[in-house]
Formats: C-alpha cells, sequence, structure tokens
C-alpha cells in the first residue's frame, strides 16, 4: 500500500509540487525568521566579543542614565592604571554611540546631507591605533588616521556611499561640520556593516576635539600581563578607581551587551514567525482543499483498492502517507527557500528603513528541526478530513459509474459552523471587551479571529451561490458564452469554491484590519498633533527624532520677526530607571497645548509636570517630591505640579516627555551643551525666512505645521508597509492553492471541454472561461475577506475606542485589494486556461 | 487443492443444493429509497453457486442483477434474507470482517478493468497479496502468467497496455489469490468481440483446470453461454434457471422473457 500511494504520488508529481507549494512558503518564512534573527545574533554577538577579544578589562565612566553619555575619565587615570601592577597595557578611547549631538559622529556627503539611514546609528569612535590590540578594526583600504583631518570609514557605509579612499568628507559632531580626508575603509572584526550604522574612526585627539571632551577618555581599555586573569586584573584596578569610574572584565562587558540585544531580536522573531504562522494556516487551508479534491477525483481508485481487500486503515493510511509525502518534500524545498528568504527579508527591511548587521547566515539545528517539523505536523493535519472521507468510500463505487463521495451530513455541518461562529463571536466579544489583562486578551482575540475564519470558512459554501451571482454579473455580461459557463463552473461545486476563496479570504481580511486599524492610527495621530502644537513652524533633524544642538533655537531666535520655542529634552533617571525629560520654554503655552486637567501648564522652578501612568506607576500625586539625577551627575529635587494627560494615540507617537520641567533648571542640571527635540517657531517669520538660517546646520529641517504634521504621521506608514509585505506572503500562498483547484477543476472536466470545443468553442473562449471562474473565486474572496476583515478592525476599534482609537473606512485601501484579488485571480488563471487550451478535443472526448 | 465443494459437478444438482454451494442465499431483499418511490432491486432470491464451476446472472438493465451480485459479494447489504459465502454468514460481518472476506475469500474482474495506473502489470497482479500481508507462490504466479500469457507486458504500466490486455492483468489479479469465488462484473462489456472471446476463454479454463469458482453478470448471451449454468433476472426475481446452455438456448431464453 505505501508502494501504491508513493507511485501514485510520483505518477501525479506536477500536482503534488503544485500542491507542495502552498506549505513551502509558509515554511520558507519560519526558517527564513531563524536564519535571518540567529544571524542578527551571531553578527552582534561577534560584534561584541571582537571588541573584548583581547580586552581583559574595560574601564568606564558610571553610567547614569543608559543610553545618554557615560561620564569621561580624566586623563591621569590611564597613567594610573598603567601602573598598576598585572597591567601590560592600556589605552584609552573616545566611543561616540548615543543619539545625541555629544554622542554622535556624523558623515557629511557633498551635498550637505548625512549619509547612511536617517534611522541608523551614528558611530564615531577616537582610537589609539598604535596599540592594534585594543583596535577591533581591520583595515581593508588605505591605512588608519595618523593626525588630525583623518577619518577611516566602515567598509559597508563606504561601499553603499561609493566613497574612495583620498576624497574629502564632511564630518559633524556637537560643532559646525568640518571637512576631512577619508584614508581608509575598515571592517570591524569580519563585520562589513553594523546594522547600516555609518562609523567614523578618528585619532583619539581629534575625537576629543569633536565632541568637546577635551583630554578625557570614555573607556579605558586594559591588557593584563601574563599570568594575571582578567578578575585578578578587576580586582586590583578597582583598588584605584576614582568615584564614578567603572570597571568590568571584557567578557562581562561583552555579555551584557549582547543581552541587551537578544530581546530586541527575540522580539522581531516572534514578531516575523507570526506571520510565518498565517502562512502555514493559509497553506493548511489550500492542501486540505486540494487533497479532498484529489481524494474525489479518485473515488474509482481508492474503491477498487477496498474491493481488493484493502481496510479502511489502510485506505486512511494511504491518504495521510501522501499527506506526509507532500509535507516532508515542501518542508525540505521550503527550508532551502527560507534559507534564501532570509536575505531578502533582510532587504525587505532595508527597503523600509530598518538595517540590520549582517554576517555570513547561520542555520542551527533547531531551525532545520522546527521548520521540517512545522511544515510535516501542518501538512499531516490538513490531510486527516481528506483521508477520513476516503474511508467512506464503499468498495462498491469501484464498479459505479459517476460516484461521488458520501456526504457528511449537511445538518451536522450546519451545526459545527454555527457552533464554531458562536464561538469566535463570544472569544472576541470577551476578548474585547472584558477588560481582561493584555496577553489573555490578545489569546482571546487571536484565538477568536481562528475560529471566526474557520466559521466563515465552513459557512462560505452557502454563500457561494449568491455572491457568485452578484460578483460574476461582469463576467456574464462581458465574458459572453464564456463568461455564462465560468459563473455555472464556479458555483457547480460550491464547497470547493468556497475552501478556495476561504484561503484568500485569511490573508485579505487581515490586509483589511491592517489597513483599517493603519487609517484610524494616522487621523488620530494626526487630529492629536494639530490639537497640541500652533506654532507655524517646526525645526527637527532630518528623522525626527534625533535632538538637535541648542544652537539651532539660538539662531532660529536671531530671525527677525521669528519667536523660537526650543523644547529641551534628555534622559535622567528616578525610581532607579532611566525617565525622559523636556525643559520647557517660557511661555510655551502659545504654541503648544500640554493636557493637565485645568492646572497650570508651564512648570515653575523645582516644578515637574509628570506623565499620569507614570506618576500612577510610582505613587507620585500633586504635590509629591521626587528626585531625578542626569547624566550629568547632578541631583534635581521636583515636586509634582500637574499632571499630563496623554491620549492614547500619544501612548504610541508621544510628543512630550514624561517628566516636563522649566528649561533654566533643564539647563542647569543636565550636561551642557544641551539639545532639543523641537523648535517651534511662531511669528512673522515664514518657514523660509526658518530655513534660511539653518543651512549652517547638517540635518536640521524646518517644516511648516501642516508638513510636519504629515511627516510625522508618515511614520505609521513604514510599519504598515512591513505589514502589507509580510501578510502579501498568506496571499501567493491563497494564490496556489487557486491554481491547484482550476488545475483540478480542468482535469476533471477534460471531457466537457473537448464537447465544448467540438460544438465549436474557440481556444480562446476557454481560456476566458477558465479566467473568469478564477476571477469570480478570487472575488468571492474578496467579498468574504474585506468586509471580515472590516468588521474584526471596527471590534478593535470598538474594543480601544476609551484609547481614543478611531474608526474609518479605508475606502482606497479596500478598491486596491479588491483590484489585487481580481489580479490574483488572472494571474492564477494563466496555467490552468493554457492547459484547457490546449486540450485536443478528439483524446478529450475519449477521456474516461 | 482442497477447493471447497470439489467433486460435485453434476450438471442434474438441484437448484438449492447446500452440500456443494460455496455462497447461498436465502429470501435475499434490498429496497433503495422509501414510500411510493421505493425501488424493490431484489424481491426475495434463493440462490445456490456451486463450487468448480461458472454461474452467469443476466437480465435487462434494472432486473437486479448487479444488486445481487454485490449483495452476494458482501459490497451492499441486504434489507431482508441471508447470505453464506465459504461458510461465513455475510450479513453478520461487520466492515472489518467484510475485508477480511474480501482478502479470503473473494475475487473481482471488473468493467473498466480497474488496473491502478501507477503499478506495472506484475505489481497490479500481486497487489492483492500484497494488501492482504501474504507472500506470493512462485509457482502459482508463474503458471498464472503462463495462462493469461503476459510473460513479455509484465513491466508494462496499465496505458502501455491495450485494453484486453488490461483485462487478463485484471483477470490474473483477481486469481492471484485463489479466491473461493470470483465475482466478473460485465468482464467483456468494454472490449470488441475478439478479446471478449479470448477474455471468455481464461475465464473458462480458469474454472477447468483450476476449479475455480466465477460468478459473472453479464448482457452478452455469448459469455453467458460459456458458463454451466445461467440464471435469468427479471424485476429483482430469478424467472429462469438454464444448465449447460448454448448461445442459441441463451437469446431463446432472453427473447421468451421480453415477450412475456
Amino acid at each position: 500500500m505505501t508502494r501504491v500511494a508513493l507511485k501514485g504520488l510520483w505518477l501525479r508529481r506536477g500536482r503534488a509540487v503544485l500542491t507542495a507549494l502552498a506549505v513551502v512558503l509558509g515554511v520558507a518564512m519560519v526558517c527564513g525568521t531563524y536564519v535571518l534573527t540567529d544571524t542578527i545574533s551571531k553578527a552582534f554577538d561577534s560584534i561584541f566579543t571582537t571588541g573584548a577579544a583581547k580586552t581583559s578589562a574595560v574601564v568606564t565612566g558610571r553610567s547614569v542614565v543608559p543610553g545618554a553619555a557615560d561620564r569621561p575619565l580624566p586623563a591621569s587615570l590611564l597613567q594610573r592604571v598603567r601602573g598598576v601592577d598585572g597591567v601590560s597595557a592600556a589605552a584609552g578611547s573616545i566611543q561616540a554611540s548615543g543619539d545625541g549631538p555629544n554622542t554622535q559622529i556624523r558623515l557629511v556627503g557633498a551635498d550637505g546631507k548625512t549619509l547612511g539611514n536617517p534611522n541608523a546609528p551614528k558611530l564615531g569612535f577616537g582610537l589609539d591605533f598604535r596599540q592594534a590590540r585594543f583596535n577591533p578594526f581591520t583595515v581593508s583600504r588605505g591605512r588608519f588616521p595618523r593626525g588630525d583631518g583623518e577619518v577611516v570609514v566602515d567598509k559597508g557605509t563606504a561601499d553603499k556611499e561609493k566613497l574612495r579612499v583620498g576624497q574629502s568628507l564632511g564630518i559633524a559632531a556637537s560643532g559646525p561640520t568640518r571637512r576631512f580626508t577619508l584614508v581608509g575603509v575598515a571592517r570591524y572584526g569580519k563585520v562589513d556593516s553594523l546594522g547600516g550604522a555609518t562609523i567614523g574612526l578618528f585619532t583619539v585627539g581629534t575625537a576629543q576635539g569633536l565632541l568637546g571632551r577635551g583630554d578625557r577618555f570614555d573607556q579605558i581599555d586594559v591588557a593584563a600581563a601574563p599570568g594575571v586573569t582578567p578578575k585578578a586584573l578587576v580586582t586590583r584596578l578597582d583598588a584605584v578607581m576614582p568615584k564614578g569610574a567603572f570597571v568590568r572584565t571584557g567578557k562581562q562587558q561583552a555579555a551584557e551587551n549582547s543581552a541587551d540585544v537578544k530581546d530586541a531580536t527575540q522580539f522581531i522573531q516572534w514578531f516575523l514567525l507570526a506571520f510565518g504562522f498565517i502562512a502555514l494556516a493559509v497553506g493548511a487551508f489550500v492542501i486540505y482543499n486540494t487533497l479532498s479534491i484529489t481524494v474525489a477525483q479518485r473515488i474509482r481508485e481508492l474503491a477498487t483498492l477496498r474491493a481488493l481487500g484493502a481496510s479502511r486503515r489502510q485506505v486512511r493510511r494511504s491518504v495521510l502517507l501522501e499527506g506526509l509525502a507532500i509535507g516532508v518534500l515542501a518542508s525540505a524545498i521550503g527550508l532551502v527557500a527560507g534559507y534564501f528568504l532570509a536575505k531578502g527579508l533582510s532587504s525587505v527591511f532595508v527597503a523600509l528603513g530598518i538595517d540590520l548587521p549582517k554576517t555570513s547566515e547561520v542555520l542551527k539545528t533547531r531551525t532545520v528541526v522546527v521548520s521540517l517539523l512545522l511544515g510535516i505536523v501542518v501538512t499531516l493535519i490538513a490531510s486527516i478530513v481528506p483521508a477520513r472521507r476516503a474511508t467512506r468510500i464503499a468498495p462498491v463505487a469501484a464498479m459505479q459509474e459517476g460516484a461521488t463521495l458520501p456526504r457528511g451530513s449537511r445538518s451536522r455541518a450546519a451545526a459545527v459552523s454555527v457552533t464554531a461562529l458562536v464561538v469566535a463571536l463570544a472569544l472576541l466579544g470577551v476578548g474585547a471587551f472584558a477588560g481582561l489583562a493584555v496577553g489573555t486578551s490578545l489569546a482571546l482575540l487571536g484565538i477568536g479571529v481562528i475560529a471566526l475564519f474557520v466559521a466563515v470558512g465552513l459557512l462560505a459554501d452557502r454563500l457561494v451561490r449568491p455572491i457568485a451571482a452578484f460578483v460574476g454579473r461582469p463576467a456574464r455580461r462581458l465574458g459572453g458564452a464564456a463568461g455564462r459557463l465560468a459563473g455555472d463552473n464556479a458555483t457547480r461545486n460550491p464547497a470547493r469554491t468556497a475552501r478556495t476563496a476561504a484561503a484568500l479570504m485569511i490573508g485579505l481580511a487581515l490586509i483589511t484590519v491592517v489597513a483599517t486599524l493603519g487609517q484610524g492610527l494616522r487621523s488620530s495621530d494626526r487630529q492629536s498633533l494639530s490639537d497640541a502644537v500652533s506654532a507655524r513652524t517646526v525645526v527637527t533633524s532630518e528623522n525626527g527624532f534625533d535632538p538637535v544642538p541648542a544652537a539651532v533655537g539660538r539662531a532660529v531666535a536671531a530671525v527677525p520677526g521669528a519667536r523660537a520655542y526650543p523644547i529641551r529634552h534628555d534622559q535622567g533617571r528616578a525610581f532607579g530607571k532611566a525617565v525622559t525629560v523636556d525643559g520647557l520654554p517660557p511661555r510655551a503655552g502659545d504654541v503648544l497645548k500640554v493636557d493637565t486637567g485645568g492646572r497650570p501648564a508651564q512648570p515653575g522652578p523645582g516644578q515637574a509636570i509628570v506623565e499620569r501612568g507614570y506618576a500612577d506607576k510610582h505613587d507620585l500625586e500633586i504635590g509629591s517630591a521626587f528626585t531625578i539625577t542626569t547624566s550629568a551627575g547632578k541631583a534635581l529635587p521636583l515636586r509634582v505640579s500637574a499632571l499630563q494627560e496623554r491620549n492614547p494615540i500619544q501612548k504610541i507617537d508621544p510628543l512630550l516627555a514624561r517628566v516636563l520641567i522649566d528649561q533654566r533648571g533643564f539647563d542647569r542640571a543636565f550636561p551642557s551643551p544641551p539639545s532639543d527635540q523641537y523648535v517651534l517657531v511662531d511669528g512673522s517669520a515664514s518657514r523660509a525666512d526658518v530655513s534660511g538660517a539653518l543651512r549652517r546646520f547638517t540635518d536640521v529641517k524646518a517644516y511648516t505645521r501642516a508638513a510636519w504634521i504629515d511627516e510625522r504621521v508618515a511614520g505609521f506608514n513604514t510599519l504598515l508597509n512591513l505589514f502589507y509585505v509580510l501578510l502579501a506572503l498568506s496571499i501567493v500562498v491563497s494564490l496556489f492553492g487557486m491554481v491547484n483547484t482550476l488545475v483540478l477543476s480542468v482535469f476533471e472536466r477534460t471531457r466537457e471541454i473537448g464537447m465544448l470545443r467540438a460544438v465549436g468553442m474557440s481556444r480562446r473562449q476557454v481560456r476566458r472561461m477558465v479566467r473568469h471562474e478564477s476571477i469570480i473565486t478570487a472575488l468571492i474572496g474578496a467579498a468574504l475577506g474585506l468586509p471580515l476583515g472590516l468588521a474584526l478592525a471596527g471590534l478593535l476599534s470598538a474594543a480601544l475606542a476609551d484609547e481614543g482609537l478611531s474608526f474609518s473606512v479605508p475606502v482606497g485601501a479596500l478598491i486596491v485589494f479588491a483590484v489585487v484579488a481580481v489580479i490574483a485571480g488572472v494571474l492564477a488563471a494563466i496555467v490552468p486556461a493554457r492547459r484547457a487550451a490546449k486540450l485536443d478535443v478528439l483524446r478529450a472526448l475519449q477521456y474516461e | 487443492m482442497a477447493w471447497p465443494g470439489a467433486g460435485c459437478d453434476d450438471a442434474g444438482m438441484s437448484i438449492t443444493d447446500t452440500e456443494a454451494a460455496v455462497v447461498a442465499a436465502r429470501d435475499l431483499r434490498r429496497v433503495y429509497g422509501e414510500g411510493p418511490t421505493a425501488v424493490h432491486a431484489l424481491r426475495g432470491v434463493d440462490l445456490d453457486v456451486q463450487a468448480r464451476r461458472m454461474t452467469a446472472v443476466m437480465g435487462p438493465s434494472g432486473s437486479g442483477k448487479s444488486t445481487l451480485m454485490h449483495v452476494l459479494a458482501g459490497l451492499d447489504r441486504a434489507d431482508g434474507g441471508s447470505v453464506t459465502l465459504g461458510g461465513v454468514d455475510v450479513g453478520g460481518l461487520d466492515d472489518a470482517g467484510l475485508t477480511g472476506l474480501r482478502r479470503e475469500h473473494i475475487g473481482f474482474v471488473f468493467q473498466f478493468f480497474n488496473l491502478l495506473p501507477m503499478l506495472t502489470a506484475r505489481e497490479n497482479i500481486l497487489l492483492p497479496l500484497q494488501i492482504a500481508g501474504r507472500e506470493p507462490d512462485p509457482g502459482w504466479f508463474d503458471e498464472l502468467i503462463d495462462r493469461v500469457g503476459l510473460a513479455d507486458r509484465l513491466g508494462h504500466r496499465p496505458s502501455e497496455l491495450s485494453g484486453g490486455q488490461q483485462q487478463r492483468v485484471a483477470v490474473a489479479r483477481a486469481l492471484a489469490g485463489r479466491p473461493t469465488v470470483l465475482f466478473a462484473d460485465e468482464p467483456t462489456g468494454n472490449l470488441d468481440s475478439t478479446t471478449s472471446a479470448e477474455i471468455l476463454d481464461l475465464l473458462r479454463s480458469a474454472v477447468d483446470s483450476f476449479g475455480q469458482t466465477i460468478v459473472m453478470v453479464t448482457h452478452d448471451p455469448q459469455a453467458a453461454a460459456i458458463a454451466d449454468r445461467v440464471l435469468f433476472l427479471a424485476d429483482g426475481e430469478i424467472v429462469s434457471d438454464l444448465q449447460e446452455p448454448d448461445a442459441g438456448t441463451v437469446i431463446r431464453t432472453m427473447d421468451e422473457l421480453r415477450a412475456a
């Protein structure tokens, strides 16, 4: 029997491969995700271990606020460290790896624009190149810098920006842009690019000057003398450390850094896996449908096996074996495809402006095992029902012409689908409105959505006829006889059409949910931003989230007719954790509305307006006292004067920091020179006037209020596009399902098509008939999926209504999706239509 | 060879001679549907199939002859009466029991051959044994191949064989397990007259040389003529029973029944 099943599969190998493709994509997505995230992890690990390889111990200024500049170490400390017994070498360095003007070094092109992706880190290092052991970089072209005015750039950036050794390059940090000469190109360890970050390498002295460090260092790397363990070295160094300096072993440092990155990659991993699972689920649906059709077409063969003595068990096993073989084949192809997809995924991220570090792809055993198992198990599950149906074929069907599968009880099918619908609605209702914990709600909603898809999929065969009557109208009108026949063909086997369309429905419904919620988010954000900011012009950095130097605000203030309101921004530490702090200028209320529930929105000296959520978390009330420690090491005592109410969209896209204080107090406590998140500008000066004053700053841009709001709202588009690209995968899977069904239907109707050709139907008409059937099926999928997606999005919006998420129908997007469905239908029909048209009339008529 | 009922080949035996009967049916009834539209396919059929003989069942379309074969072979259930096959009460068997019955006692030859397209002729012939998990007897297999004349075609797929050759493979497949009864459903219904004659010869010789019991449903008087006995069915009842007929007698009986 095994041989019969496998040989049967071999005989129908073309169809088997087509069937397998439905699972291949899901498996590829899962495998690709693992490969991608493992590769990212490895790249980061290698980055961190490269940094720590020959370094026994690392001395840094004790970091008050993560992400903010560490307090620099005095030059004298380097001499003191060198004098410690057991130290063979030590070197001081400058490390600019933050996101403020004091902690980043930007490479500026000839056009005055910062090189590289605006969202990627802009790193700069000042290194003692005479001490090679502490230098994690290797030069691949040119040489390391030897003096002032010389810079080396990472290979990734150099390749991308086509930089040549010897050319001139702008460098900007806290001061104005200066011209440097590019003397070399380097790699970090074995890595060409640190996730799209731009890296500039300088001599220590140059970097100190660029960042205003004086003669101080950010970090001192120490190598132990032979026979001294890193731990012992750390103990000895600890004894000579001044207050505020901190020693760790090189390994500890690397481990801490990787732990931070692991969390981020874990998130990416689950996010992408979710889409892999969706694609697998749609694939399972397609396999289930295809196997159901092939079982129905092989009734005589299976009945013959039963007549020849095969037991039900043997028949069931042969169908399951077929599923298993398809699953193994699909998983194996998917695994290979996934390896290459990892590269594709990473380019998708790059295209969307999210750069990830790269090394050679990592394929772990876990990846292979999980991908293969998932693909095989999903396919097997999809074959259970068709296999059970096959066992119901009576042996007597071997002698009957046109025998059909015994129908399952219709009333039972109805009961199951209604039950699934009720369960789905109950789960969705409870998940959305019962006010449970977020995790529980999401789980309930997730299961509810799956149940809903199953229920609609089961009910769909009843909806096929009415929907087909409607969406088939154009075909009937335009397609002539072929169009009419196409409509009839689509409804001839409603269950089959329903299952085929349901696969497409899932992808379209999810995309509709994303589009609808995205639309809601954007309009909420637009509303919220235009309510909050009334300034005529807004000045920000090019990417919108890096702060700009305070000098920008001063330059704007000097423009005639302009009133500048710089919003200071930095991080401090309170309650043991980092917290964002803004320093509001006097009369900020003229251009900025902060919802404080009626209390004064302008903090006075020593006062803080605290975001309500933050206040609740730390038991702060109006009148409570607390202290923020700044990265300059100063303690800032504050008293809560008002609570800042954030509307929900501000929770997603916050305009202001959690703690708002007065600007004078801010400038005294935080490191100088300070930087601003925005400079709001009002008065008679136009945007062009303001822009004119910003020419000497790189990466600073003045927007009109409307343009700034547009720009900020467009930030959601990157996220939406990512969702679209990833959900497109499940649409492609359902496309394979449509091709499958059509090929099988054409095969089944060989004789009929021969007859139609014999009575005068042209090849063209045959093609048109198949194409229209395909389009009708796709439109049924759209007719089910789009309203379903709208309903789900409406439900989610209603559940989040308190959070201010508005519901608006994205009409344009819906039209695009319907057109996409039609295109999907046309694409799916290409091969089956060609096959049908190629049938030889005589042979088709003889076909049994 | 210990064939059931071996030694009983007397043409004068009565219809209900149970001693030599391999298949015995008593008062078989089968109704399709319910109420006024119900179709009575079998209305109380009594029948004994003698061992080592070929019994043909004839009758016009809708006479119940196919239903009779299906019920005798355990493919369909009777609504009343009983069937014993090889001493087993077929009506009392569940699906597993019927599967066992088919493996042990029954071989089928179909009108449309029903060969599995992915298997070669040899694999098709051995398929029932393989399904049942039995080892083929090499001597018997060789003899069978020799008899059906397919030695040079064993490696071919059904699509590479003519209709007659395919039916030969099907006959060999039905005989491979040496079933107690071979049921043939219109075995010549899809063949031209020359190849029909070859297949009929083959079936006849299976009875004569191997002592195979065969029940054959047919439309074809030529086919019925090679049987040892021909039963005529009409409206679900046996209306005539010919022993050792020739084609002329069969045709005459058919005409008489049609006129009646």
